[in-house]
């Protein structure tokens, strides 16, 4: 579904965080990427979902056959990419309800369906909100607006539910939950995971993955995976830290 | 012998009919503009709304009519009173059945009573080239303790090429009365026409007064309003302002609070593309105490336009526990915009809650990327983010026949949604 080929990627002002990645994803599949601060771990989810200001200067990402480099933020979107934000952006004046029915028709519109109909639309929105136990007065408030730091991450979820994305990649969405929230964020996660998707975990963690299992854990360090493992690497990452691949990775 | 006329503002009347009859009103207006001249950008109140080419046109004063279909808010279901170039067109004006509401000619307005309202408040020159030139317009009365069983539609459209639309008019809403003024402003096939436009009004102990107030004319025009608005105690007064229309539009709009308990509340939006300039002055003047105001004008500005705001609030040293909120907030769509936000408060009594905020920013890009990333086009990104943005004051008009009908307008000319 996701193949990264030699990534390299720099901020604006010049300097290179990415420096050759490599990782493949297929449907079905839960990778968790773990790294210390400053590796590229969110520069790689901006890349990936198209933010401005990364610059690509070598490698190329296929997504289900499309060069998803060559798309506009909003269009890797529509094709079935998610990006669950680190912090959330307050949008006052823009309900939740509102800017979904918008995006699900444009992404419809751009899939040549037809649009959404308020019944289903409703429906889907119950479903969703259900799903990450999102008070329904919260799903018509203003994006993330008065929203406490979990319900943020639950929007967050929430937004997923109703987009349906292929390839979701969750930057970070444990950080700043605490346990009961971690548990309903997961849960959520976990249902919405099937045989036609595919999940990417960034988290600096290991607590996430008592929740959410992943099939795959990468270590992500100055800009490269140099180590990939199962689910047991995220437990020996929490026992010792990440110096010790380092040293590894050095001899 | 051919008189040299120096004076710029009589050359700007010199072919202005003057009528038979001089009433009161129009005698001293006329008086007033001998010593008057043109405002400069020199002048604090114009500092940053430039005049000069415009009342250097010789506009004349001409009747002609209008396709009014097109300017009918669907549902409102109004009296409708239709100025076509300033003066009142009878066969396309409605006035319905209504015991609360009575309607006549401006000229009828008793003056003894009118002189004693406006005692002490200031003129332009605009206003007095209105009042000494008026071609028409209507007192409206809403009767003691009623309320009007229907809004009242003042449609205004401007037709022809410098052409100058001097409407008057005034509202009289008496003791415990109720009403809602709509007054919306229209230009079809004009040219570098001028709208030169008085509203005044009192509203009277215990009397609830709203007004809705939408121009959409031409933008080769100039539009100038003088509005100016008396409370007398424990009475209500609304006014949303929404401007999208005029080269160069500048609202003036003063209320004077003449009574304890009362509430006042003005609201703006202005949305300004091109080359236009739009300018808001509001003044509210407290002079009893526990009275509240609320004040929120928001512009959205693209292109080369340019926004004002000028927001005064004077509360007198007597008017003790008045809260006043003001609030001036814009976002630029373009480089080249630009607004000149100016919040004045000026108190002098020593027990208030007073405030004021103004901000002018861009749209947040960090927001337009958030929703893009849910796969929204940037330009329905932006479009949700103005609408959200500008959607607040547009609330604040719960007619909702008249809200339908400026949704469609902002659809339509911005391509917006709400």
């Amino acid at each position: 579904m996701l193949s990264i080929k030699n990534l390299h990627a720099s901020v604006e002002e010049g300097q290179e965080i990415l420096k050759g990645l490599n990782l493949e994803v297929k449907a079905g599949e839960v990778h968790a990427i773990m790294g210390p601060n400053g590796s590229g771990k969110s520069t790689l989810a901006s890349v990936l979902a198209g933010k401005d200001g990364y610059e690509v200067t070598e490698g190329s990402v296929d997504f289900d056959g499309t060069d998803l480099l060559d798309l506009k933020a909003e269009d890797r979107a529509k094709e079935g990419m998610f990006l669950a934000f680190q912090y959330p952006v307050e949008i006052p004046g823009v309900s939740n309800i509102n800017f979904l029915r918008t995006a699900i028709n444009e992404i419809r519109e751009y899939r040549k369906e037809d649009k959404i109909s308020a019944k289903d639309f409703l429906a889907k929105v119950k479903d969703a909100s259900n799903l990450v136990e999102l008070d329904n007065k919260l799903a018509s408030r203003a994006v993330n607006v008065g929203f406490s730091g979990g319900e943020k991450k639950r929007n967050e979820i929430f937004q997923m539910a109703m987009l349906e994305p292929k390839l979701a990649i969750l930057d970070e969405t444990d950080s700043g939950l605490d346990i009961d929230a971690l548990r309903i964020v997961s849960e959520g996660v976990n249902k919405l995971k099937s045989e036609k998707n595919a999940i990417i975990l960034i988290t600096h963690y290991q607590r996430l993955l008592d929740y959410i299992k992943p099939d795959f854990v990468h270590v992500l360090s100055e800009g490269q995976i140099i180590k990939t493992g199962t689910k047991e690497l995220a437990l020996e990452l929490e026992d010792k830290g990440y110096d010790w691949i380092n040293e590894e990775t050095a001899q | 012998m051919e008189l040299v006329v120096d004076n710029k503002v009589l050359e700007f009347v010199a072919d202005f009919k003057k009528p038979e009859e001089g009433s009161e009103v129009r005698k001293q207006a006329m008086a007033a503009l001998n010593g008057m001249d043109f405002p400069t950008t020199r002048i604090e109140e114009w500092k940053y709304t430039r005049v000069a080419k415009y009342v250097k046109r010789k506009y004349k004063q001409v009747q002609a009519t209008a396709n009014v279909e097109n300017y009918k808010i669907a549902d409102l279901n109004a009296h409708q009173l239709v100025f076509v170039n300033g003066y009142y067109d009878e066969s396309l004006s409605t006035i319905l059945e209504d015991d609360a509401v009575e309607i006549q000619n401006i000229d009828t307005l008793d003056e003894a009573y009118y002189s004693d309202l406006v005692d002490g408040t200031e003129e332009n020159v605009f206003s007095l080239i209105n009042k000494a030139y008026q071609t028409g317009g209507v007192s409206i009365q809403i009767k003691k303790n009623k309320k009007a069983n229907h809004p009242i539609h003042l449609l205004h459209i401007v037709n022809g090429e410098e052409v100058i639309a001097n409407a008057r008019h005034f509202v009289h809403a008496e003791n415990g009365s109720k009403a809602e003024i709509v007054a919306t402003f229209h230009s079809e096939n004009s040219e570098n026409s001028f709208s030169n436009i008085v509203f005044e009004g009192h509203v009277e102990t215990n009397a609830s007064l709203t007004i809705n107030k939408m121009q959409t004319e031409a933008k080769n025009m100039l539009h100038i309003s003088n509005e100016l608005f008396v409370q007398d105690e424990s009475s209500n007064f609304l006014i949303n302002t929404i401007t999208t229309g005029s080269l160069l539009t500048r609202n003036g709009l003063n209320v004077i609070v003449e009574g304890e308990n009362c509430h006042t509340e003005m609201n703006g939006a202005y949305l300004g593309t091109e080359k236009q300039h739009l300018d808001n002055h509001t003044l509210i003047d407290q002079l009893y105490s526990n009275c509240t105001s609320s004040e929120s004008y928001q512009g959205v500005m693209d292109g080369k336009s340019v926004g004002v705001f000028n927001g005064k609030v004077i509360v007198r040293q007597d008017a003790q526990k008045i809260e006043a909120y003001q609030s001036n907030r814009n976002i630029l769509l373009s480089k080249k915009a630009s607004v000149n936000s100016k919040p004045e408060l000026e108190i002098y009594a020593d027990d208030v809650r007073c405030s004021h905020g103004s901000t002018i920013g861009e749209l947040d890009p960090e927001a337009i990327y958030y929703l893009r990333s849910r796969g929204i086009s940037e330009e329905s990104a932006k479009q949700l983010l103005v609408a959200g943005f500008i959607g607040g004051v547009l609330d604040k008009v719960e007619n909702e026949a008249l809200r339908a009908n400026i949704d469609d307008l902002f659809l339509k000319d911005f391509g917006w949604k709400f």
